[in-house]
């Protein structure tokens, strides 16, 4: 391995295949293509909803239909046809079991191909899943050792019917309906996704987790995420995905909305590792995903992404700091190979006084892809003694590949302090040489330096999900990454 | 009648008026329609989400000044750089002034875009250089369907412009409300250096909107220093674009220093067509009241081993607007490309907004480039250590003031100018102490 140089690297890089590609069989309840009013109401009939429920999805179908998608992002891509799209599949047998062995085994061959048997992650320190399988929610455990804490965690078509009043008061107030045009269709549509209420004075006592994976062709994933802080306590969410290897482009919209109130701390981590099409470019899926947070006084959210996946990425989780001494944090690496495409950052807006936020990003292009940081940072006038701070750095590898910054910053208060700083280099041929110097291979030397460049990151996530983004930075950058 | 409009219909009567070159014509009726077409730019444009024009865009501007106007040198004289021998190309109302003016012709021509426009002996360079650089987009065009006057200077190979040449544009109100349109157009031959200060001035408190485009052609080896001087009265507002293209080892710099207007726009582009080139662009703001200064600039590497420096710093008090948008594209081919952009500002009051975009676009992997940007305030340490050293407060903070500014201002060449500018400073920040360090 000694020879190995980048070239080797991006030619391995080029050739390398998406591994978790494959496609399991269940025979799944899904709608015809096409999205009327008629099917948004049929989604919510479906789903048992109330009557509340139903008229919001109208309202936002409404809201939609007048919406125009958006075209501001540095990304090029066929545009998805809306009405070509099934927006509803299910799990045919839609299974409630107690034990593991009722479920059906190709399901659970799906979660030991992907190394996540349920068996084993029960055992695994103690994190409770939430299993999304296209849509809707199959087993949910550690849910009794929850609710002895009164921690609220089920899939959000379940919250609907046991807590609507939670649901109705939160959903929609970070997220409008109408905030853009994915938020729109996706409030119109969504099939399932986790709720969470961590009530006052509560400390999660494990990391609460849900794997999303989209597994029936032509299916479109609108998952909706609501995460209530109450007052004082803390929670620490981990969303991880996965897809099958698919052909045509598959549309994933989803929807997450953050509230933590007074003195409340929330800490939302995410891998995701969706298809993100083959070496030449085709298939692969089109994420446009709104995250954003609430803070209250004195609250804190903290985003942690790891994005290797997709074909194209449209995300900016973001944070609204209403509160005074409230804190934002975005920790982001988002690697792109091949023809991916990635649009992603995050906004900071600043209202309360006193309020922090850091943006640490990384980004890391190969082949053929694009990468592009886009945040904003606003101080409103109000906002005294604001202040922030705002690294991003890309690596690029190879010369077909392209890097961008779109830093945007807004400042309305004299007391603001806003630093911030990108750069965009190489792997430094000198970087490698002291590594060979010293018996490093190349290969290693690489790996070590994706490392180090992306350990300011890696080092935010829980150790559990540490691990796994590894493991995808791995696939991503197979041979570069030790 | 909107002011599109008028513009539109007093185009045919001023094409009838100036004498019909083809080439010239063509590209004139070509540009009008590009603006037909695209017209101001509005909010909703990415380069424009921040500066917004419909306000001056309202006033019922006259396009052709009526009658020629004459001013005294002894009532100007302080627009000038006077304590040092230069060239001058001044205009009044957009028409050329030769009693204040000092032209040449002899080894190069330092002269009038209406010359060049005119006589045969120009052509072949206005054909070769004329709207080669300049953008396609609305305003550059409306400029370009209406440009008659302006400066022209020509440089030929290997020669060294001994003094320094001013461009300067004075309007003095007789016409109710003003629009001007100067056309400059530069080509500084291979291996010859020249210096350049450009300024707009209106003497009135009628307004004055300024639509002005320059290009400017470095051959290989030539340096050019280009110095603009902002300082207008608060009725005045001018939109700037400038186009510099350079061929290899050629070195450009821009220094841009805004302290007055009403709404100032400068759109700087520069355009990187060979090997080991250097850019430059620096700049500094300070501005109070309701001003409004926006710098747009734009470094396009196409060519490897180039680089280019950024450097713009910006004091805002009041409820003045600055905004910075500085884009870097690197080019696949532009390997080995050194880009650096600064981006510093201080923000004195609350109603104050500083809207700042620094953007990099690399498509090339061996390079080496980054941004910084940051908002703040001036140090209390710095401030109050000044104070015991028996400094009074506003002097304190003028003079950090001043040192937060003089990384741009220590680059400015000639001596006399920099002195103007620390005056000007000075006077801004309502001093009156000498900035000599």
């Amino acid at each position: 391995m000694s020879k190995y140089t980048e070239d080797d690297l991006r030619e391995e890089l080029k050739t390398k295949e998406y591994e978790y590609g494959f496609y399991t069989d269940i025979e799944s309840d899904t709608f015809p293509n096409g999205l009327n009013e008629a099917v948004v109401k049929a989604i919510s009939i479906k789903k048992e909803e109330p009557e509340w429920m139903t008229e919001w999805r109208l309202e936002s179908f409404r809201i939609w239909q007048q919406m125009t998608e958006p075209e501001w992002a540095n990304v090029k891509y066929k545009k998805p046809d809306f009405q070509a799209i099934s927006y509803y599949s299910a799990p045919n047998k839609k299974p409630k079991y107690n034990s593991l062995d009722e479920v059906d085994p190709e399901l659970l061959e799906t979660f030991n191909k992907l190394g996540i048997s349920l068996d084993e992650q029960k055992q695994l320190a103690g994190v409770a899943m939430d299993v999304v399988v296209d849509s809707v929610s199959v087993a949910t455990t550690f849910k009794k050792t929850l609710a002895e804490q009164g921690i609220i965690f089920m899939s959000i078509s379940e919250a609907i019917k046991e807590h609507p009043e939670l649901v109705k008061k939160y959903i929609g107030t970070v997220v409008p309906q109408k905030d853009n045009f994915y938020a729109a269709l996706n409030s119109a549509v969504f099939s399932d996704g986790s709720f969470c209420y961590i009530p006052k004075g509560v400390k999660c006592p494990m990391e609460l987790s849900t794997y999303f994976r989209i597994n029936q062709a032509g299916t479109g994933q609108f998952e909706r995420t609501l995460v209530i802080a109450d007052e004082g306590s803390y929670v620490s969410y981990l969303e991880g995905c996965t897809a099958p290897s698919r052909d045509e482009n598959q549309l994933h919209a989803a929807v997450v909305e953050l509230i933590a109130l007074e003195d409340a701390e929330i800490k939302y981590s995410t891998v995701q590792n969706w298809f993100p099409g083959d070496a030449k470019g085709k298939g692969g899926v089109f994420n446009f995903v709104t995250k954003r947070g609430l803070c209250e006084k004195n609250a804190k959210i903290s985003w942690t992404q790891v994005e290797t996946g997709s074909a194209i990425t449209w995300k900016y989780p973001s944070c609204v700091l209403k509160g005074d001494n409230s804190v934002g944090e975005f920790y982001s690496i988002a690697v792109t190979n091949n023809y991916q495409q990635a649009d992603t950052g995050t906004k900071m807006i600043h209202l309360g006084k006193n309020t922090k936020s850091t943006i640490i990003s990384k980004g890391i292009s190969a082949g053929k892809s694009q990468n592009s940081y886009r945040g904003l940072v606003q101080i409103n006038s109000r906002a005294d003694n604001a202040r922030n701070f705002s690294q991003c750095d890309s690596l690029l590898m190879g010369n077909e590949c392209g890097a961008h910054t779109f830093p945007y910053i807004e400042a309305k208060n004299k007391s603001a302090k806003i630093e911030h700083e990108a750069t965009t280099s190489k792997i430094g041929e000198d970087q490698i040489f002291y590594c060979n110097q010293r018996g490093i291979d190349t290969e290693k030397a690489i790996a070590l330096i994706v490392n180090g460049f992306s350990k300011e990151v890696l080092n935010k996530l829980p150790m559990e999900f540490a691990v796994e983004a590894q493991k995808l930075l791995e696939i991503s950058l197979e041979g570069s990454v030790g | 009648m909107d002011l599109k409009e008028k513009l539109l219909s007093s185009f045919m009567i001023f094409e009838d008026k100036v004498d019909a070159d083809t080439y010239v014509h063509n590209v004139r009726n070509d540009a009008i329609k590009t603006f037909e077409e695209k017209g101001f730019p509005t909010k909703k444009e990415e380069a424009w989400k921040y500066t917004s024009l419909n306000k001056i865009l309202k006033e019922d501007y006259s396009v052709f000044p009526k009658q020629e106007n004459a001013l005294e040198y002894r009532d100007v004289k302080k627009y000038f750089i006077h304590d040092i021998d230069t060239y001058k190309i001044v205009f009044i109302d957009g028409k050329y002034s030769s009693h204040l003016s000092q032209t040449t012709h002899e080894g190069m021509d330092v002269c009038l875009m209406s010359a060049a426009f005119s006589k045969p002996k120009y052509r072949l360079v206005i054909e070769n250089y004329f709207n080669k650089a300049a953008g396609k987009d609305g305003l550059s065009s409306l400029n370009t369907a209406f440009s008659s006057e302006g400066a022209y200077i020509f440089i030929p190979k290997n020669k060294l412009v001994e003094k320094p040449i001013q461009i300067i544009h004075l309007s003095t109100g007789n016409e109710s409300a003003l629009m001007l349109q100067p056309r400059n157009l530069i080509v500084i031959g291979e291996n010859s250096y020249v210096q350049i200060i450009e300024r707009h001035q209106s003497l009135t408190d009628n307004p004055v909107l300024t639509n002005s485009v320059t290009e400017i052609f470095t051959k290989k080896r030539a340096i050019v220093d280009y110095y603009k001087i902002q300082n207008d009265n608060l009725n005045a507002s001018l939109i700037d674009n400038t186009f510099i293209k350079q061929q290899q080892e050629s070195i450009a710099s821009m220094h841009t220093f805004s302290f007055g207007g009403n709404l100032t726009r400068n759109n700087l582009n520069f355009y990187q067509e060979g090997e080991r080139i250097d850019s430059t662009l620096k700049g500094v703001t300070i501005i109070g009241d309701k001003q409004h200064v926006d710098h747009n600039t734009l470094v396009h590497h196409l060519e490897p081993n180039c680089e280019s420096h950024q450097d713009y710093k910006g004091i805002f008090s009041d409820s003045s607007t600055g905004v910075f948008n500085g884009k870097v594209i690197v080019e696949k081919e532009a390997q080995k490309t050194n880009a650096f952009q600064a981006n510093n500002n201080i923000l004195v009051n609350d109603r104050a907004t500083i809207n700042t975009k620094p953007q990099l676009e690399i498509f090339a992997d061996d390079v080496k480039c980054s941004h910084g940007c940051t908002i703040g305030q001036l140090d209390e340490n710095a401030l109050f250590y000044l104070r015991t050293r028996g400094i009074p407060e506003k002097e304190a903070k003028a003079l950090l003031m001043y040192a937060f500014s003089n990384n741009v201002l220590s680059s400015v060449k000639i001596a006399e100018l920099k002195q103007r500018i620390t005056k000007i400073i000075a006077n801004k920040l309502g001093v009156s102490i000498g900035f000599d360090l």
